[in-house]
């Protein structure tokens, strides 16, 4: 698939992913060209069915951008977004699509260079995997 | 509260292999505090059918509803519009929810996409466990609160089997022996005595679901 830029929706925990995310944004450092950030108030906002909604409706990969492991200032949002995320990789398999598409990345404020490298990762891993072939 | 477990979703799509068009029902009561098919569940169902059935090739169109509680007619009713535009139903609701559906709409087959498994308290988030069997004649005045109808796995009536070790049932080494927990409880009751009174033989055949269908008629109630 030689033009194929893949559609990354990278969820963004207020207390890091999306600091982390303003931060790359500052120091111009470049995202892949296809990427929806979803600013959520903490990790645990994100329910097993956004994951699946995401790709869906037409995403290729998800990935959580979460704080650290007890770093999460509502104390288990990471731990649920984590435990939703291994729920949401059971179905995955289920429906026949890879579980790579939806991954989780510990992260704090200052790691915007992370969050970069993370993103340009995955969309290299999802150019392999091709188009999500499961979108409506 | 009734306790149910969504079915495997390869089972599920099984059902659904020949339909195109279907409506994903759930129910807001019993299934939705379990999490197997409340509004989430219905939505979460629904876009893992859509997705498996695209990459199968051949896309299921998949309309979603959560009645406040699919085992009453008049919520039924109000699904009518929306059945008559679908080939089948799929019901997360309990088995009782899937019957209701059923005998409302007689010309849409209606399946099932939990297994309905028991009569449970939510033991903490996420656990439930199974409390009541419906047996018909409750005796939990004598048992400290404690059923062995639903707890006892040889549903014993009178003082525990000799399997009963440090607590722990010898069928399911996992679970608490029921007969220790009412003894556990009668004691903390200061009602011990009650261990020597003899609970009767049950008449099965005509109190439980032996004796067949089960029926509740109160004619004040009745319109
Ligand atoms: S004795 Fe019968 S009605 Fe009472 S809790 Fe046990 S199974 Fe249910
Ligand atoms: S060990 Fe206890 S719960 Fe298990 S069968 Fe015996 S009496 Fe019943």
């Amino acid at each position: 698939m030689v033009n194929f830029e893949p559609k990354i929706v990278a969820f963004c925990c207020d207390q890091s992913g999306y600091p982390a995310a303003d931060m790359a944004g500052g120091l111009e450092l470049n995202f892949p060209g296809n990427v929806e950030f979803v600013r959520v108030p903490c990790a645990g906002r994100i329910e097993t069915l956004y994951l699946l909604k995401a790709l869906e409706r037409g995403a290729d990969g998800v990935l959580i951008f979460a704080c650290y492991e007890e770093n999460c200032q509502f104390l288990r949002g990471n731990l649920r977004a984590k435990s939703r995320l291994s729920y949401a990789h059971r179905l995955l398999e289920k429906i026949g699509l890879e579980k790579e598409r939806i991954e989780i990345c510990h992260l704090a404020t200052n790691c915007g260079p992370k969050l970069a490298e993370t993103l340009h990762r995955k969309s290299e891993q999802l150019k392999k995997l091709g188009p999500n072939p499961a979108k409506i | 509260m009734i306790k149910a477990e969504q079915k495997p979703l390869e089972e599920i799509l099984l059902y659904l292999k020949s339909y195109d068009r279907i409506l994903l029902s759930g129910c807001g009561a019993c299934v939705t505090v379990c999490q197997a098919g409340g509004e989430k569940e219905v939505g979460l169902l629904a876009s893992a059918l859509r997705m498996a059935r695209m990459k199968m090739g051949t896309p299921l169109e998949a309309l979603e509803a959560t009645p406040a509680r699919q085992c009453e007619p008049e919520f039924a009713a109000e699904l009518s519009e929306t059945v008559e535009k679908v080939e089948a139903v799929l019901s997360v609701a309990c088995g009782v929810g899937v019957q209701t559906l059923a005998r409302h709409f007689p010309k849409t087959p209606v399946f099932p996409g939990v297994n309905t498994t028991f009569l449970g308290e939510t033991v903490t988030h996420g656990v439930w466990e199974e409390r009541c069997q419906a047996c018909g004649n409750c005796i939990l005045e004598r048992t400290g609160g404690v059923c062995p109808v639903a707890r006892c796995a040889k549903q014993l009536f009178n003082g525990p089997c000799g399997g009963s070790s440090k607590g722990k049932c010898e069928i399911k080494r996992e679970a608490d022996c029921a007969w220790q927990l009412i003894y556990d409880r009668l004691n903390g009751l200061g009602q011990l005595y009650r261990m020597e009174e003899i609970i009767p033989a049950r008449r099965w055949g005509v109190e439980s679901r032996d004796s067949g269908l089960r029926r509740i008629v109160r004619e004040d109630l009745k319109v």
